[in-house]
Parts: C-alpha cells; structure tokens; sequence
C-alpha cells in the first residue's frame, strides 16, 4: 500500500473515524516489512496490538454442579415427604372409618343377635306358659 | 443450561475477558482469578441468558467493573505499593526482554494510561469492537467513546515518539 495512502489513515485513525477495517488495514501493513522510514515510528504500536490479541486464558473455565441444585433436591425431598405425609393421613382416616363402621356392625349384629337368642328363649319360655293355662283351663272344665 | 451450551457461548470471549482483565489488573495471576470468578458468575447466572440481549458485552462489562471495583478495595487498603513491589522482584526473564523492544514500551505505556482510555484502547485496537458495542460495556456515550480513544492513541503515540527520541530502552 502507497505510504500517503496509509498516512491518510494514520490520521483518521488518531481522530478516532477511522473504521474498524481501515485499522485492520494499517494493522496488516505495520506486520509487514515494507515499512515506509518515516512512518515506522508507528510500528511499535500495530504490532503490539497484534501481539496482544494471541493472549489467551489458559485456565480451566469453572462449570460446577451449581450449588443451589443440592439445595433444589432437599427442595423437592420436602414436597415429597409432604405428599406421602397427606397421602398417609387422607387414607389413614378413610381406614380408620372403615374399621370403626366394620366394628359397629359387628357390635350392632352381636347386640341384635344376643336379642334374638333371648327372644326365641322368650317364645320357648311363653310355649311353656300356654301349656299350663291350658292344663289349667282343662282341670277348670272338670270341676 | 447444560455444561456444554455454557461452554459454547463462553469460549468465544473468554479470551478477551482475559486480555481485558489483564490489561487492568496488569498481574496475570490476578487476571486469571478475575476472569474464573466472572465466568463462575456467568455459570452461576446461566438461566437468564436468554434475558441479556448479549452475553458478550454482559460478561464485558461484568469483567470491567469487577476489575475496578479490586483495583478500588487494593488502593484503599493501601495494597497498592506491595503489589508493584512484589511486581519488581518477579520481573520475569520473558518480561525484561519485552521491556526492552519496543513493543513492550506500548504495553508499558498502556500500563500508565488513565483506566477509561486503557479499557477503551483495548476493546478498539486489541478487540475490534466498534463503537455501539464499547458504548454498551462501558455504559458511556459512543461520541464519548471516540474523544476517549482519540486521546488515548495520541496519548500513546506521543509517549512512544518521546522514548523514540531518547532512546531509552
């Protein structure tokens, strides 16, 4: 590239108007050895804007199992242990209403069949009863 | 988001999240911790990705004001002194010989920039943002963006035709 060409771009380029390809252009140029005398002054600058973009983070980048998943899992623990607590005293009561009617209905069927037993005893005892009036009633009639 | 989705939308800047870190703090082992906590945070903060309109300048401007909020708590604490003494004594082998050419003159004279001009300078000439996006991670105005990187270049220049003209090296 014609030097007067590049020092037109030196110049925008200190105004700061020059565009992003324009530096990229000067940059490019000062990498090369076709650098004009009086402009090498400059060099120095271009190259190490260069040089400085090859810098890189050699680090490991930290992607830990985030801490609030620990946190997310008692989370969700909890929720659980709360159903299954619901759940059990939904279908605990609804057993212990089964068992109370299931109990009820056997005291009722032993109470009624208790009355039962009695009555029939009572029937067998009023049989008795009739016998003897009508004993009685026959002994009347022989006098 | 998954581990590896993290990883492909960080690993396009995590370099220069590296260079802007370094460019402020100066002490690469200071700049590598800058940057794992601020990648830690992006990781931490993943969910919301969707939200920033762009995870770059996002994590930019992150890396740009927690590396001024250390240089801040260094100064107050009057760390500041231990750290260039502790800088000196390391000077390593590779850094004299950097110190000696005149590239690393430019890295110098960056050094000794107001942190406004050096951001600014490093995000243009190193990073080829242009101007929207800089104004964006800077938060400041792009015509204040362009006075800023206008000094900034003349500053450098200047500083480099003085030692150009003396000779030191």
């Amino acid at each position: 590239m014609e030097s007067d060409k590049i020092e037109t771009l030196l110049e925008k380029y200190f105004e700061a108007t020059s565009t992003v390809a324009e530096e990229e252009s000067l940059r490019t140029y000062f990498s090369g050895h076709a650098i004009a005398p009086h402009l090498e002054q400059y060099a120095p600058m271009f190259q190490y804007f260069s040089k400085a973009k090859e810098e890189r983070f050699t680090k490991k980048v930290p992607t830990p199992k985030p801490i609030w998943h620990k946190q997310a899992i008692y989370r969700w623990i909890s929720v659980a242990a709360v159903a299954v607590l619901l759940f059990g005293v939904y279908f605990g009561r609804e057993y212990q209403e089964r068992k109370d009617a299931e109990y009820a209905y056997a005291e009722t069927k032993k109470a009624l069949d208790l009355l039962a037993q009695n009555f029939s005893k009572g029937t067998e005892k009023v049989a008795y009863l009739k016998q003897f009036e009508k004993t009685k009633q026959k002994i009347y009639n022989e006098n | 988001m998954q581990q590896s989705d993290f990883l492909k939308v960080v690993m396009p800047f995590k370099d220069k999240l590296y260079r802007m870190a370094k460019r402020l703090l100066v002490s690469t082992e200071e700049a590598e911790d800058a940057t794992q906590e601020i990648l830690l945070k992006l990781w931490t903060k993943n969910k919301d990705f969707e939200s920033y309109k762009n995870v770059e300048a996002f994590a930019m401007t992150m890396t740009k004001n927690f590396c001024l909020d250390r240089l801040k708590s260094k100064q107050a604490g009057n760390l500041k002194l231990v750290h260039s003494n502790y800088q000196d004594e390391n000077t390593s082998l590779q850094r004299q010989l950097e110190t000696k050419d005149s590239i690393g003159w430019v890295q110098k004279i960056m050094e000794d920039l107001p942190e406004q001009q050096k951001m600014v300078l490093q995000l243009r000439d190193v990073e080829d943002y242009d101007f929207e996006e800089i104004s964006e991670m800077l938060n400041m105005q792009p015509t204040a963006v362009r006075v800023t990187l206008s000094r900034a270049r003349k500053a450098v220049r200047e500083k480099l035709l003085q030692k150009h003209s003396y000779g030191i090296g």
